[in-house]
């Protein structure tokens, strides 16, 4: 269409921008090689997008909120339009919240789409993270890049609960009366670790000023920096696929970036976008108004933080009350650091290790590019659930004061059952999944040697009944051939050629125990030997349907046809 | 960790000969589809008209957000079926936004499904890693620059920059220390004091025994609350001070905290909550339950407060009470113990 003769004023401008740009930075090559960037399509890699598009509507939305919100805990008279407090005694904090909502036109739509796309922010990244996890889209060479999107999720739970808290309504402060709790309950510095973050006793006059700086300047500030390098390293090391029909490791089947897949991600953003705009015009999210104003000796029962804090609430309900104190000397409270702080740092330190301790056990250096199935690493598969199984009962227990009131249940009964739950569900979580996993295994190779059943019966000459099966079309023998072998590491020798121990022998051989462990259950795929057989055993089968007469389905390949 | 397998070579492992390395017809894409649109030109214009009516009705939608944003007042309200009553603009705005926004992303996507091309292309990937001559000369180079840097070699020097280091970041530790007061003695103390009188919040009004009925249950605060209040504009002394006024027959009263801390059968605890400090509210009359809303740790009031349930360790601390000469109720001191959250300090 463009290549020497250029005459209408479009291909002009796209001719004198790409010279323009080229003298300058010479970015010809650069877009020669990205603008048909091929992206393979999927629905569940729509997950991150829908992240990546909440935090621009963040930045946007959060934007216009900062030129009305008041950060100061100043004490004031309100005498806005909200008539039920009028008159009544509150922070500028708060009053500012409440101009946005009832004075400022589409204010109050603003601040919905801004916690509405909050909340869909956290979620998208926690789902997101569950499809890399079950798909082993972590593995070599994305290692750092899950490390990364960890600390996306870890800074994403600071940022909601940091931007909740600003309104300083009667939930929100609850909430950072319990933050100062836990401050105060860190180990030695905790009284002066709290004095310096509330400038004193709590609340103090300073906290929502400094909060407001760390929510709208520091925290999103790294969020953006992140994610650029999540992105950059998505681009760079090219995006994992499916396995399917001319899907390799070595390849990547999709979609060129322009002009398909522009037009998809684009048009993606304005559907978040739209949605989240729509649902903020219909559905009102946290009513800061009817709370009030926070008041340190008031409080709502059933209060209930945002969706993705429930689990550190259901921590802290569940745990027993356990404090250790030597009287004129300290008091240590491990009813407190134990739930919130030191369960977190342990779940957080093991999610974003969890790609290396895989390959400490498997031994696995291989680059992946093609993703697995879960049913394909049945160990990775049950820990994952294992890991949702003990994060649900958590984040359930968040709400037990809820649950209690209706199904008219005793709280003590059901806090005691959760805490059992807590133990006992995520091992058999793990061994159901695992179970499953490997049922599927079996039935994948059954119906790669046996075909699929299609629900006809014959009657041979002999009298014998069969059922004729009909060889598994290629897209799905693709699929499930895609399986990849999971390495056993050999025995650790004791000593090397020359008579030296080995070093760290202990650890290898635990290392090789894992190893077995993890890929001994594995149902082995048929051989080239089994599989060639069994086809034309089903060929067989097949022609003998058509020779007594049975009219084979119009896809069915000819028996002549040589798989 | 001689035994890893590292991806370099072809052969990865010693495996049996399995069906993943046959290269059966699947390693071939499969053919390619036409769409209706590709093939009928009549199919092919009404998904290029579909697209433009949603453009068009993008721009509409449009419109119409800015013509509600200036007609509606912000402080009008109307009902919604199943939603109850909402801000007309809130709705309007946001209705008239949210489907000029939706419509042009479906149809990007539509645009996208019908016409442009959807053949699937393939790209090859490459290896990570650079060659092994590129690597050895990368590390050689470095080696080189830090023998010449002398890091390895000058071990005061390298000693001293170390030590200059680790002390830089020091200065933001002490300037830290700025950001609050140190911690005295605020945590052990509030503003409860020898016969400070009982007022309820907010109305101020100063409680009688004669107020309480046996099972009643008032939050109170100490009378100087409000001047403390006035002079010093923070919520700080609010935190500590709430307490709960409660009367129980003297049967009930199973124990209290202190000889004599209780008159005539009420008792006053601390309303902050020893886990985390939120302030309890949820009081059973019938079992002298007191529940915190928070992480539902129950107080026995009718046995000093002690902990039945939950997470919290300690009891509640109680404020020894008594009647002053004109027969209102007052403290006869402060709290014998820090009220709220446990701190390192506390002992």
């Amino acid at each position: 269409m463009s290549n020497s003769v250029n005459q209408g004023p479009i291909d002009k401008s796209i001719d004198g921008t790409v010279k323009y740009l080229d003298d300058r930075f010479s970015t010809a090559g650069f877009i020669k090689r990205n603008m048909r960037k091929v992206f393979p399509d999927h629905w569940s890699f729509m997950l991150g997008e829908i992240a990546l598009y909440s935090f621009i509507i963040l930045l946007l939305s959060g934007t216009y909120l900062t030129f009305f919100y008041k950060p100061s805990m100043l004490e004031i008279v309100y005498d806005g339009s909200y008539l039920p407090l009028k008159g009544i005694k509150m922070s500028e904090a708060y009053a500012s919240t409440l101009e946005i909502s009832f004075d400022v036109r589409g204010g109050l739509l603003m601040r919905q789409i801004h916690h509405w796309a909050a909340l869909l922010f956290v979620a998208s990244v926690s789902i997101h993270l569950l499809r890399v996890f079950f798909t082993g889209a972590f593995r070599k060479p994305r290692e750092i890049n899950w490390l990364i999107g960890t600390g996306l999720l870890t800074l994403a739970i600071f940022e909601g609960f940091s931007g909740y808290s600003l309104p300083d309504d009667l939930l929100s402060g609850t909430g950072l009366r319990i933050a100062s709790g836990i401050v105060l309950a860190i180990p030695v510095v905790g009284t002066y670790a709290s004095y310096l973050v509330f400038g004193g006793e709590f609340p103090g006059l300073d906290f929502m000023s400094r909060l407001y700086t760390i929510h709208v300047l520091l925290i999103p500030g790294i969020l953006l920096g992140l994610i650029t390098a999540h992105l950059m390293m998505v681009w760079y090391q090219k995006h994992t696929q499916y396995p399917g029909p001319g899907r390799t490791n070595n390849n990547v089947v999709g979609y060129p970036l322009l002009p398909v897949y522009m037009a998809k991600a684009g048009g993606f953003f304005f559907i978040v976008f739209g949605i989240l705009v729509l649902v903020s015009a219909l559905v009102t999210i946290n009513p800061i108004w009817a709370y009030g104003p926070y008041i340190p000796d008031q409080v709502t029962a059933g209060s209930q933080p945002d969706w993705y804090i429930g689990w550190l609430d259901g921590s802290t309900r569940l745990m027993p009350n356990w404090e250790i104190t030597i009287p004129g000397l300290f008091t240590l409270s491990l009813n407190v650091l134990i739930p919130t702080l030191i369960l977190p740092g342990l779940m957080f330190t093991i999610l974003g290790l969890y790609p290396w301790i895989e390959q400490w056990i498997t031994g696995d250096k291989r680059a992946h590019h093609l993703l697995e199935r879960p049913r394909n690493n049945p160990n990775r598969t049950g820990l994952g659930v294992m890991a949702l199984t003990f994060y649900a009962i958590l984040w359930i227990s968040g709400g037990n004061d809820i649950i209690a009131q209706m199904l008219n249940l005793s709280i003590n009964a059901i806090t005691i059952t959760m805490r059992a739950m807590l133990i006992i569900a995520p091992p058999i979580a793990f061994v159901i999944t695992k179970r499953i996993c490997l049922s599927l295994q079996h039935k994948d190779k059954e119906l790669l040697l046996h075909g699929e059943p299609t629900g006809r019966l014959l009657r041979l000459p002999s009298g014998e009944f069969i059922e004729i099966h009909e060889p598994v079309s290629d897209a799905k023998r693709a699929v499930l051939l895609s399986r990849t072998e999971l390495p056993m590491l050999p025995v650790p020798a004791s000593h090397d050629a020359n008579g030296v121990k080995t070093p760290n022998l202990w650890a290898k051989k635990l290392q090789r125990r894992l190893s077995h462990w993890w890929s001994v259950d594995q149902v082995p795929l048929p051989t080239v030997a089994e599989l060639e057989s069994a086809t034309e055993h089903t060929l067989h089968e097949l022609s003998e349907a058509q020779e007594q007469g049975v009219e084979l389905t119009k896809d069915t390949p000819a028996p002549t046809s040589n798989h | 960790m001689s035994n890893e397998l590292e991806h370099e070579g072809s052969s990865i492992l010693p495996v049996q000969q399995t069906s993943t390395e046959v290269n059966t017809p699947v390693s071939v894409l499969p053919p390619h589809v036409l769409r209706r649109a590709d093939i009928d030109p009549i199919a092919a214009t009404r998904a290029e008209r579909q697209v433009s009516i949603m453009f068009l009705l993008s721009a509409l939608f449009t419109l119409l957000a800015i013509v509600s944003f200036i007609a509606i007042p912000v402080d009008q309200y109307v009902r919604v079926p199943g939603a109850g009553v909402t801000q007309a603009s809130n709705l309007a705005v946001g209705f008239t936004l949210g489907m000029a926004i939706l419509l042009i992303g479906l149809g990007a996507i539509h645009w996208a499904k019908k016409l442009m091309p959807d053949e699937e292309v393939t790209d090859s990937r490459h290896s990570f890693s650079s060659s092994k001559e590129i690597r050895q000369s990368v590390m050689e180079e470095i080696r080189l620059g830090g023998q010449e840097s002398g890091f390895a070699t000058r071990k005061i020097v390298r000693r001293s920059l170390l030590t200059a280091l680790a002390l830089l970041p020091l200065p933001a530790v002490v300037l830290a220390l700025d950001f609050g007061p140190t911690p005295k003695n605020e945590l052990r103390s509030t503003l409860w004091g020898k016969g400070v009188r009982l007022v309820t919040d907010p109305t101020g009004r100063l409680l009688r025994p004669e107020d309480f009925q046996v099972g009643s249950l008032v939050s109170a605060h100490p009378e100087n609350l409000h001047d403390w209040e006035e002079e010093n504009h923070n919520l700080n002394a609010r935190a500590k001070t709430p307490i709960l006024v409660v009367r129980m027959s003297p049967e009930e009263l199973r124990s209290t905290q202190g000889e004599g801390w209780d008159y005539q059968g009420i008792v006053a605890f601390s309303k902050v909550c020893t886990h985390v400090g939120c302030p309890i509210a949820l009081y059973e009359h019938r079992t002298h339950h007191l529940l915190c809303p928070c992480h539902q740790s129950t107080f026995d009031l009718a046995d000093s407060a002690n902990v039945v349930f939950g997470p919290a360790a300690r009891r509640l601390p109680q404020l020894p009470i008594s009647v002053d000469s004109e027969g209102y109720l007052i403290a006869q001191s402060d709290f014998q113990e820090p009220v709220g959250p446990s701190f390192w300090e506390r002992g």
